[in-house]
């Protein structure tokens, strides 16, 4: 399985580099043209490399979220977590307009991260704990939030321009204007040596106890990943919601939850989910592009909605 | 050896616990009974290091329990709930390979690997290994976890009514395996037990607690009598002793 989902990865990871507005054809590389080079190196690798690690980050984060919160419903678009970072990234560039790009990202994670953590509070201390309630409270924690932080925009005159460039979209990715994203690669060299461990966590508090996990610093790591793959990806390319929910749940459907046997093929299902829903994007009204915010959004509604009405347990 | 002194437990004001001092027998099963909101699964709660108590001590071979990490205590003692909300899609197989993690915290050695077989052949599970858990029985599930808690080599195993809501013959294979497990490996089984027939018939000792203190503790022989039993549960009872065991009822009295 794991071999058929790598051809899988390589053919879109080909199609991603050869479909764009700028023709590409393979003969201009191998005749040396300059253009052709440019076009490949300056923006189709940038992007397939954004694509790449914001699609296995965001659906790690989302098996990491769901194994500490135990509810499969649950990933930064319904948790919360993705309306802070927003949120976060708005203050600081209101507040700091000189601001560097570690800064926001820095704000945007501790944004992010607060949030997980009262929304982990908050259900907590939910009795009725239904699997499906968790993450309407998440969507409901995450529109206020969402409210909050676009009155704080309203207020600033930025509205317009702020709901532009946070939805999430690839084809800003250029040279010199992505690098960012490249923290979610030790993100997620870090999620795979903690693999065994997020399973554990998984198993609730007392059974991780019982097996010799420090439960509450295990969840904190846990929590600490999610957020800065969250505000990377967040200032980097924009929110793109639904991937960290998706895929996991598809994987589970099939090959269980044990991480470290399932964390390789999560990572490659959302990085594949993720180039073909840009390649969507940019054929559905070639030659313009549909940002993948709302092409993720969709293909990931709709297929949360199906996962729904089969009545995941 | 598992030593409790002056332990208390208090939620608010209500007092679950009342200066109970004890000390746990060595090997053999021990059965802690008596009515609902008798203090019996804090009281294992406590002991497992999963609870606080609010005074009161407990050690652990002479140590106090607070001073044992996590991590180390998780080699020395195994504890098993009652799990509903648990659900995560793992085979029997994966499950129980987690309870070499105290060890191994991810990594199988050949001698995990052997353990784990060892625990899948002693509850008999081979033909249920690749089922996933959300697809077994109450009962078959109940055996998965059971064997977990047995690959993590414990010399004490502490379980929070592993009978609930299983059928006889499940019942009965686990009172059997624990038994074994006992006898065969002389490891210490510390259980939580609702069913007086069950306590009286596979345990070696049978501690009574009733309203948060300690009622009766000694041999099931000691404690199996008709009046022990009346004044801890308020019923009255008849016990019926044969040479399989004895029957303590309760019904139509």
């Amino acid at each position: 399985m794991i071999l058929r989902l790598s051809i899988l990865f390589m053919v879109l990871c080909i199609a991603s580099l050869t479909i764009g507005v700028q023709q590409l054809a393979w003969s201009d590389l191998l005749d040396g043209s300059k253009d052709a080079w440019l076009t490949l190196t300056a923006s189709r690798i940038p992007r397939l490399i954004a694509l790449i690690l914001t699609g296995i980050g965001l659906s790690i984060s989302g098996v990491i979220l769901q194994h500490i919160v135990r509810n499969k419903f649950v990933e930064p678009a319904t948790s919360g977590g993705l309306d802070a970072a927003k949120l976060g990234l708005l203050i600081s560039l209101t507040m700091l307009p000189e601001a560097n790009t570690s800064t926001k990202m820095i704000f945007a994670m501790l944004f992010c991260l607060a949030a997980s953590l009262i929304f982990i509070a908050i259900i907590n201390r939910i009795e009725f704990k239904n699997t499906v309630l968790i993450p309407v409270l998440g969507l409901m924690y995450g529109s206020v939030l969402s409210s909050i932080a676009e009155f704080y925009a309203y207020k600033n005159n930025i509205l317009q321009s702020m709901q532009g460039w946070l939805l999430g979209d690839f084809s800003r990715v250029v040279q010199e204007h992505y690098e960012l994203i490249y923290i979610i690669l030790p993100v997620i060299i870090l999620a795979y040596l903690y693999a065994h461990r997020f399973t554990v966590l998984g198993m609730g508090e007392e059974m991780s106890s019982s097996l010799g996990l420090g439960y509450a610093s295990t969840a904190a790591i846990g929590l600490i990943l999610v957020a800065i793959t969250v505000s990377a990806s967040v200032i980097t390319v924009g929110t793109i919601p639904f991937v960290g929910l998706v895929i996991p749940n598809l994987v589970a459907l099939k090959y269980g939850e044990n991480l470290s046997r399932t964390l390789p093929i999560v990572a490659l299902g959302g990085a594949c989910l993720l180039i073909l829903c840009d390649i969507l994007g940019r054929l559905v009204i070639y030659p313009f592009e549909v940002p993948i915010g709302l092409t993720a959004g969709g293909v990931g509604g709709v297929m949360f909605l199906i996962l729904i009405l089969r009545g995941i347990k | 050896m598992i030593t409790v002194q002056n332990l208390n437990k208090v939620y608010g004001t209500k007092s679950v616990l009342t200066d109970i001092s004890l000390t746990f027998p060595t090997a053999g099963i021990t059965s802690l009974i008596g009515p609902n909101g008798a203090g019996k699964s804090t009281l294992l709660m406590i002991i497992a290091k999963l609870l606080e108590p609010s005074s009161g001590h407990v050690s652990f071979n002479s140590r106090q329990i607070s001073d044992i990490k996590t991590a180390e205590y998780a080699h020395r003692v195994a504890t098993l709930r009652q799990s509903p909300g648990f659900n995560l899609r793992l085979t029997v197989e994966e499950l129980i390979s987690f309870g070499r993690f105290p060890y191994s915290r991810g990594h199988l050695t050949q001698d995990d690997k052997k353990i784990i077989e060892e625990s899948i052949e002693f509850l008999d599970l081979q033909h249920l290994r690749n089922s996933y858990l959300d697809e077994l029985s109450g009962g078959q599930r109940q055996m998965a976890f059971l064997a977990m808690t047995i690959a993590q080599k414990t010399d004490v195993l502490l379980l929070d009514e592993p009978l609930n809501n299983l059928d006889m013959r499940h019942a009965v294979q686990i009172m059997q395996a624990l038994r074994r497990l006992c006898d065969e490996q002389g490891r210490t089984v510390l259980l939580v037990i609702h069913d007086i027939n069950f306590a009286a018939n596979y345990s070696d000792h049978i501690i009574a607690l009733k309203n948060g203190t300690l009622k009766f503790n000694g041999t099931s022989e000691q404690v199996i009598t008709e009046t022990n039993l009346k004044s801890l549960y308020e019923l009255d009872f008849e016990i019926i002793r044969s040479k399989h065991g004895c029957l303590c009822n309760y019904f139509n009295l």
